[in-house]
């Protein structure tokens, strides 16, 4: 699985190299090796890096920071019980748009997957779900063509295998370079989730910072039930658009999960630490067995 | 110019023919109604039903004004979330009644507010785009102007999309595009160039299904040439998507948007 490769993004755990080096500059400088501090953009602290668990919350204000898929995968399901789905899918250029096979190796470099989201299926707490995981190192989670057809053919297997579908989204919207096909992407990513809920199957979204634009508008707010995590920001438009269209400050926590919850958009607001207890709960509380020993 | 800015321009101007009058020239014994049913009334909506030379219809189409006084009454057609809830109730109704939708699209794109964003801009886009791709009733979805991203794309899911000569659509307006991929809004005809907007392209890669011819002397000059063809084009294409078996509909309407994407495994 590609999916555990390489990840140069992050630099949390710190790889060989950066460890050398930091080993290298601690020796000639008197200064603080690079990697192992790192500062909280929420309440602007400086953090030991090993005091950040695999749940990458800050350990001063308990911001929860950007994760990629496999780490999400590590904190959400099941050890070993994960399965990718259309691990190779690649974007190709339907726009012509000039240099886009370069934007897509610089995110793929970045991100250290293919593309925008990562999907499959797996269990939580024993509990099997279609799971759809979207990286935000990618091109900031924009939706294309591979974003949609993955995350629709995810939903048609949990259709077709009368399963649960999981979904964290975090995106900055349509991805421009594709143009209207990446448009489309909403609706056909909609029309899948309408015939998961036909067939009477549960779906959750699990709102993580940020969702905006066109993934806002159509699969995360259609969620069954919709779990945001802490302080992510939620919206359709963004904030330098509402400012220049209404020429207005806004209002503090505008947009936030704290604001959505408020506004009646948003189920409920779980901590990261307990996100995979929670959703474990739903899944037992949606199946059969799960009735009965209830 | 380019041929994709002077498409932008026309479907932008002020004078161009708007929903209302569009409704006027095809159907008859129109009765708007108004609100969402739970929020308020949006008059950058206008829906109600009609008759389509006997059959009744549900119209539903996005409004623009033709003067400032007109336009801060529709909100320029920048939809709020209670516009396209009201949109959505008359296509509900429109499926109790097996009435066909007709939806009319001009807008720049939904309103970006702070209202709008507290009453859910995002949800209310995404259950249109749900619904509508499982409404028990045939739609058919004409962009008679401006198509400005989720905010069109909320009325358009339909069995056949159609688009006047001069019309457009796109994932975000030139403007947008130049500034946020090349931080240069100067270059906004090649930005329009480039996003393939126009009918012509949108016909090519199967976005839209027809396209409809407009006057050399402008629309907003001669309205009945190009509702002449739509009123024919209508006249062959609603009762064949009435006799159409509910399930083949929903079906084709399915694959209709499930093909987008070019993508390599």
């Amino acid at each position: 699985m590609n999916l555990f490769g390489k990840k140069s993004y992050y630099s949390l755990d710190g790889n060989e190299r950066s460890k050398k080096n930091d080993r290298r500059r601690a020796k000639s400088e008197p200064s603080i090796p690079d990697g192992m501090w790192i500062k909280c953009n929420t309440c602007k602290a400086i953090i030991y890096k090993k005091e950040v668990t695999e749940y990458k919350l800050c350990p001063n204000c308990h911001a929860h920071f950007r994760m990629s898929p496999a780490e999400r995968i590590g904190i959400t399901l099941d050890e070993d019980s994960f399965q990718e789905f259309d691990a190779n899918m690649v974007a190709k250029n339907p726009m012509d748009y000039p240099d886009y096979e370069e934007v897509i190796r610089k995110a793929q470099k970045k991100s250290g997957i293919k593309e925008g989201v990562v999907t499959g299926r797996g269990k939580i707490r024993g509990f099997d779900t279609v799971i759809a995981i979207m990286d935000s190192h990618y091109m900031m989670g924009s939706m294309g063509s591979v974003v949609g057809e993955k995350v629709t053919r995810a939903v048609e297997y949990a259709t077709e295998h009368r399963l649960p579908i999981i979904i964290f989204t975090t995106s900055g919207g349509a991805r421009m370079q594709e143009g209207i096909i990446s448009l489309m992407q909403m609706a056909k990513v909609s029309e899948a989730l309408g015939r998961h809920d036909e067939a009477g199957l549960l779906y959750v979204t699990v709102l993580t910072d940020p969702t905006t634009g066109g993934v806002s508008a159509s699969f995360a707010m259609l969620g069954d039930i919709i779990l945001s995590e802490p302080k992510a920001l939620i919206g359709f438009a963004g904030q330098r658009v509402i400012k220049g269209t209404i020429h207005q400050d806004l209002p503090e926590g505008f947009q936030r999960a704290e604001f959505q919850l408020e506004h009646g958009f948003v189920d409920r607001i779980v901590h990261r630490e307990k996100l995979r207890d929670e959703l474990g709960r739903i899944l037992r509380l949606h199946c059969p067995q799960g009735r009965e020993e209830a | 110019m380019s041929d994709a800015m002077k498409s932008v321009g026309i479907a932008r101007m002020i004078e161009r023919p708007n929903t209302k009058q569009f409704i006027r020239e095809l159907f008859k014994d129109f009765m708007e109604f108004h609100g969402d049913r739970l929020f308020a009334d949006d008059g950058a909506i206008v829906g109600g039903i009609a008759s389509f030379e006997g059959t009744p219809v549900t119209v539903v189409g996005i409004q623009k004004g033709h003067t400032l006084e007109e336009n801060l009454k529709c909100n320029f057609g920048a939809p709020n979330p209670e516009g396209y809830r009201k949109a959505l109730r008359l296509m509900k109704q429109a499926e109790k009644f097996h009435r066909p939708v007709i939806t009319l699209i001009n807008t720049a794109g939904a309103f970006c507010g702070i209202g709008a964003e507290e009453r859910g801009q995002g949800e209310a886009i995404a259950k249109n785009l749900l619904e509508m791709s499982r409404l028990k009733t045939p739609i058919i979805s004409i962009f008679i102007g401006e198509g400005g991203s989720g905010g069109a794309l909320a009325l358009a899911v339909g069995d056949t999309v159609w688009m006047l000569e001069h019309g457009m659509y796109s994932v975000l307006s030139p403007e947008g595009f130049a500034s946020i991929l090349w931080r240069d809004s100067s270059r906004v005809a090649e930005a329009a160039d480039l996003m393939k907007m126009t009918s012509g392209h949108l016909l090519e890669n199967h976005v839209v299904d027809r396209v409809f011819k407009e006057p050399e002397e402008g629309l907003e000059h001669n309205l009945s040439y190009t509702t002449d063809q739509l009123r024919e084009a209508l006249r062959e294409t609603i009762p064949e998507l009435m006799e159409m078996e509910q399930k083949e509909l929903l079906q084709k309407r399915y694959e209709r948007f499930r093909k987008f994407g070019e993508y390599a495994e």
